[in-house]
């Protein structure tokens, strides 16, 4: 019985690695011949590569580089070239988007024009990679799901970074570069349109984030307690019903009524996990741009609850005759 | 067996939870349930604080019979309305409360008593103006608590906490300048990055420190992300010199609505205005009168902000009040003293403190 209840992967077969299906003509060839980890074989495959790069991935990979590099060098910069301040101060330093004033106009490069650069060339190592992702996914034959739930990520990150900006027609809208800078920035964002928690299309991004989890959960715990009878071969599973099927079907008949089958729970978590982003980029576009404080929104609407008065009554003082600037 | 992941995961585990506060901490609900709004309290920093914070024994009562000290001595510009004894008490005061203890009397006065040679008797008389001042006009904020000039010396002949204009020189340069003006590990802004000095534009200009929309849809020109992030910085700056958390004054469900936050909310308004006011009117004046070294690398004077009196504490020595034992920098107002303008004011300088 405790065979079956383990965190990590307890077997490891080792044969000659694996080099993968024949490549079409012209492309690249892999890279590697392919190595074992034993480490990486307790969470997931033991082999590691050969990869395949190809133009896109190489183009991504020198394009998410640049990036990197502006990025990193402006932060050294700020911190006089010090390795040592550099590490110390990490989690503070940032890449500064330009500033309002200058609306969506090219500034000049200490002003934020490195931090347009560094979002171009992020951006293009983003879709580079996602085209790549799509490429190889048809290369093998298989359906492109993945690269869809990718662009669905993308999709928020563009929102965030390019277009809500646009359309509030600022590049100083945008998310700086930086550990605690993009996590202010949030919080930041939040405030000054009056508390996200009240825009309903952030309530379904933290559902459908939540559900996400929560639905792994359900699912891994499922098949890995159902492992003793072959849960794990899902495909099998999916093709010809055996006991491991029966008994998950049956536990979650039992405790709450329905379930899922086989293949049907990987549609779930794929639609759970697609509309977080998806429904997050959507609240972001809306805000600022068709709803500003999402707080009075809510009161408006009836959304926000009204809490009985605890603390004695104040007016803003500001209000008053003769009030202080 | 391979003891190496368990290093790992032991090592790990201390690097995420190295700069945690270590429980239990108290929290004390203050809102309506199910509205976030409680004060967190660690007992053990607290302590800490409370050890520091302590108001000194008050010097014996002196008399106010008797001739005026402006009567007796030369010079004697602001505290003219104290008799002999009283002023003495109040040099005595001073000269324990921010002189240097080596010094004492020496560290304003020369050998003529009367002489205001020394750069340390012009400023302490404007600084004892301001003290009047903050007791007098500032009920507001101060309430019937008042200040001494202990609330920020604490026997210090400069208070430990305060700013001048840039804290730093820029680092950055060439086609990289501009880039160093958000990070911050000068911790004004507590451990965030936000903008590091919230002080010049709110406790000595006077920038709109409101961001937040005040209609449901936009209306009228927005105001930009950074100009939010400054508001931020100023907010925890305050969060972090009053020890308390945004929902001291704030229900964090709607910063900018008056009617769902706390009468602490007001005080702290009046508080904001009172920093701007004595940078402004009190301390940039003074600028002249200091010597180099006691300047800032702008060439700018020591000024105030909430932590110069507040040190930690929401109410600057957990609100006891030194200002009964020292009725001498009550002033005597020319008018009656005015009930505070707004009839809400009690609950705010009164207010169920945390602790």
């Amino acid at each position: 019985m405790a065979e079956y209840q383990n965190i990590f992967t307890r077997i490891q077969i080792r044969g000659p690695a694996y080099l993968g299906t024949p490549l079409p003509q012209g492309s690249w060839d892999r890279t590697g011949k392919g190595f074992f980890i034993y480490w990486a074989g307790r969470f997931g495959d033991a082999q590691i590569g050969p990869i395949y790069l190809g133009t896109l991935g190489v183009l991504s990979l020198l394009f998410g580089f640049i990036a990197f590099e502006i990025i990193g060098l402006n932060m050294l910069a700020s911190v006089d070239w010090s390795p040592k301040e550099f590490l110390r101060q990490l989690p503070w330093l940032a890449l500064e988007p330009p500033a309002p004033g200058n609306g969506l106009h090219f500034p000049r490069l200490q002003e934020g024009g490195w931090w347009l650069m560094a979002g171009f060339f992020l951006t293009s190592s983003l879709l580079l990679w996602w085209l790549r992702m799509y490429r190889r996914a048809r290369a093998l034959g298989m359906g492109t799901h993945v690269a869809w739930a990718f662009m669905s990520a993308i999709w928020l990150y563009l929102v965030l970074g390019i277009i809500r900006p646009v359309l509030m027609g600022s590049f100083g809208e945008a998310v700086p570069f930086g550990i605690f800078p993009h996590l202010d920035w949030t919080a930041a964002f939040s405030i000054r349109y009056g508390n996200l928690y009240y825009n309903p299309f952030h309530c379904l991004s933290i559902a459908f984030l939540y559900g996400s989890a929560l639905l792994f959960a359900m699912h891994g715990g499922t098949i890995l307690a159902c492992s003793r009878f072959g849960g794990e071969r899902e495909l099998e599973q999916i093709l010809n019903r055996g006991t491991a099927s029966e008994r998950a079907a049956l536990f979650w008949r039992w405790t709450m009524g329905f379930n899922a089958t086989m293949e049907s729970i990987h549609r779930w978590a794929w639609w759970f996990a697609v509309l977080c982003p998806l429904t997050g980029g959507i609240g972001m576009l809306l805000t600022g741009t068709v709803v500003d404080n999402w707080y009075l929104w809510a009161v408006k609407h009836h959304v926000a609850p009204l809490y009985p008065q605890v603390f004695a009554p104040v007016v803003d003082p500001a209000t008053l005759p003769g009030a202080l600037k | 067996m391979n003891r190496v992941p368990l290093y790992i995961a032991g090592v790990t585990v201390a690097a995420i939870l190295g700069g945690c506060e270590h429980p239990p901490i108290e929290s004390v609900q203050d809102g309506f349930r199910g509205t976030g709004m409680d004060q967190m309290i660690n007992p053990r920093s607290d302590a800490v604080r409370a050890a520091k914070n302590v108001v000194p024994e008050p010097l014996p009562a002196a008399s106010a019979d008797g001739p005026l000290a402006s009567a007796v001595y030369q010079n004697v510009q602001v505290l003219n309305d104290l008799s002999v004894g009283q002023f003495t008490r109040v040099m005595l005061a001073m000269s324990q409360w921010v002189a240097p203890a080596d010094q004492s009397c020496n560290y304003c006065h020369g050998g003529n008593m009367a002489s205001d040679d020394k750069y340390q008797k012009v400023v302490a008389r404007r600084m004892l103006q301001m003290v009047r001042h903050l007791n007098t006009d500032w009920k507001s904020h101060v309430g019937t608590t008042g200040v001494t000039c202990y609330t920020c010396h604490r026997g210090n002949a400069v208070p430990q906490y305060v700013w001048f204009e840039n804290p730093g020189e820029s680092k950055a340069r060439g086609l990289a300048a501009g880039n160093d003006n958000y990070f911050s590990s000068v911790g004004t802004a507590g451990s965030t990055s936000l903008p590091y000095d919230p002080y010049t534009s709110y406790l000595l200009g006077d920038s709109k420190i409101r961001v937040i929309g005040d209609s449901a849809l936009p209306a009228g020109p927005s105001v930009s992300l950074q100009r939010t992030e400054l508001t931020y910085s100023l907010m925890v700056n305050i969060s972090t010199a009053l020890g308390v958390n945004c929902d001291y004054c704030h229900n964090t469900r709607s910063f900018a609505a008056w009617d769902a936050g706390t009468p602490q909310r007001v005080t702290a308004y009046y508080g904001i205005r009172m920093a701007r006011d004595l940078n402004n009117d009190y301390l940039k004046p003074l600028t002249p009168v200091f010597p180099e070294h006691r300047l800032g690398l702008k060439g700018d004077v020591a000024k105030v902000s909430c932590q110069t009196c507040h040190q930690g504490v929401f109410k600057p020595l957990y609100g006891e009040s030194m200002l009964k034992d020292y009725p001498e920098l009550a002033g005597k107002p020319a008018t009656p003293p005015e009930a505070p303008p707004v009839a809400s004011l009690g609950p705010a300088t009164q207010g169920a403190a945390p602790n």
